[in-house]
């Protein structure tokens, strides 16, 4: 794992190791993890938001032109929004 | 003002426990530490204890339901034995590391199989690595004054661990005792208000238990480690103040006729007042015998332990529980290690003994001490000895 946030040493790790700060889990970046990516075909698509449900992490969201995008800093490419899309609009391609 | 009264000592580690004020109980009985809880349950039904009784259907769900209760800043006690701490064993290691500082009473039972609802350590022992602070009571004054010492040292604030006082199942628990029960306004004088470090508060949001990615675990270990080591000092202070309010002083380890013994015993529990009359015995006839009771287990008190045996030529260490296919029992590995390549350390000798109840009288006592005296001359074949067991 690349992430780096979390090296502390044992004498500077918070009290217990417990998470003093609420909703931090969004400073930890997932997206390193992933072997494949989601690639939108636009024709197919009919911006029903199934991938946006869907999304264990929540990376999708919704774009000004009303169809759905994977924020890559935290999609894991589980390809499960490949998996549900009725329209087989994603398809999982391999990471550079 | 404290009262001296005839009682047995499950119901004056209850009633140190009321005494405590505590917030939540969360226990499953079992024999022999039923009593405890009994009390315990009974003085919340009638009043005299305002506390959280949580009739739980398991000791898992005891232990998992302690974790919660610190966690949200109650004062937090259950207790347990034998297959009672077994079935708890995968949540007991979870409070260290998470600073809880929950009190349990262990009345140590051996384990199955064959069954049995009898005294000694294997329960425990077992349980040894689990990462909480544990002192071992010889009576029933020591049970009841060690458990409101274990409350007092779990939550002061350099420490917020959880304490485990261990009394041997029905020899202690079970006996009638003369104790000195102390009075509220005493127990108030020596026991603060639990005050946690941090609390579960929705107001003010934190986590407790998260994932250990591989980055931090080694860390987080560490740090819990640590402040198990660094305990030792607040321990010791809890004993010396309990002794300046009250008269009685306790230490990590306690010697008799040690100064100018040849031989030591080496014993934890209520076998120390045995091994006591023992001593008396064989002084009596001219053997330099004494002993060194390991009071304070966890943290292993290293440097006390040393200073106490001093330059003798031996120690008998007890163990009362049988590690199969180790190379001793626990107390006798661990004294093993802290002496390795120590110039002019003791030999030691391991005797497991008082297994599943069985009695460890005078006459075995005196029968480590000879076997001991012969190994001196001649090393045994084994590592340790099982005493008292019969071939045929």
């Amino acid at each position: 794992m690349a992430n780096t946030d979390a090296i502390v040493g044992w004498k500077t790790i918070t009290f217990g190791c417990h998470v003093l700060e609420p909703g931090s889990s969004a400073k930890f970046r997932t997206g390193d993890w992933r072997s494949q990516r989601p690639v939108l075909d636009k024709e197919k698509c009919i911006k029903c938001g199934m991938c946006w449900i869907f999304c264990p992490d929540m990376a999708y969201s919704r774009t000004e032109d009303g169809y759905f995008e994977a924020n890559m800093e935290y999609c894991k490419g589980c390809g499960i929004c490949a998996h549900e899309c009725p329209k087989d609009a994603i398809t999982m391609a391999p990471e550079e | 003002m404290a009262k001296r009264v005839g009682i047995e000592v499950s119901i004056a580690l209850a009633e140190a426990v009321r005494l405590a004020n505590v917030d939540v109980v969360a226990a499953f009985p079992i024999t022999p530490q039923t009593h405890i809880i009994e009390h315990l349950s009974e003085s919340i039904a009638t009043g005299d204890l305002d506390a959280n009784f949580i009739p739980v259907e398991s000791e898992h769900a005891a232990m998992s339901c302690c974790c919660g209760s610190s966690a949200a800043g109650a004062r937090t006690f259950t207790s347990s034995s034998s297959q009672g701490l077994m079935l708890m064993s995968e949540v007991l290691f979870i409070p260290g590391p998470l600073r809880l500082p929950i009190v349990m009473a262990v009345a140590n039972r051996a384990l199955s199989a064959p069954i049995s609802i009898w005294n000694d350590h294997q329960d425990i022992m077992s349980q040894r690595d689990i990462g909480w602070i544990q002192t071992f009571a010889e009576n029933g004054q020591e049970a009841f004054d060690l458990t409101l010492h274990a409350f007092r040292v779990a939550e002061d604030r350099r420490v917020s661990l959880p304490m485990i006082v261990n009394i041997d199942g029905f020899i202690l628990s079970h006996v009638i005792e003369p104790i000195e029960i102390l009075s509220q306004e005493e127990v108030d004088q020596y026991l603060p208000p639990f005050k946690p470090v941090y609390r579960l508060d929705p107001r003010r949001p934190i986590t407790m238990g998260p994932v250990g990615i591989p980055e931090v675990y080694t860390e987080a270990r560490m740090a819990h480690s640590e402040a198990i080591k660094a305990s030792k000092r607040v321990i010791i202070q809890g004993w010396k103040e309990f002794a300046e309010l009250f008269g009685r002083q306790y230490n990590p380890v306690e010697t008799y006729h040690s100064e100018d013994a040849d031989i030591l015993l080496i014993t934890m529990g209520s076998i120390s007042e045995t091994a006591m009359t023992a001593i008396d015995t064989m002084r009596d006839k001219g053997q330099k015998v004494g002993l060194v009771r390991i009071r304070l287990w966890r943290p292993f008190p290293g440097p006390e332990f040393r200073k106490a045996v001093g330059k003798v030529k031996a120690l008998a260490v007890v163990d009362r529980c049988l590690p199969p296919g180790a190379t001793a029992g626990p107390v006798g590995t661990e004294l093993r290690s802290l002496f390795y390549k120590v110039p002019s350390a003791p030999k030691i000798f391991n005797f497991i003994a008082g297994l599943g109840g069985r009695d460890v009288t005078v006459k075995r006592f005196e029968e480590m001490v000879d076997k001991t005296k012969a190994y001196i001359k001649k090393r045994p074949k084994e590592l340790y000895e099982v005493i008292g067991v019969r071939e045929k």
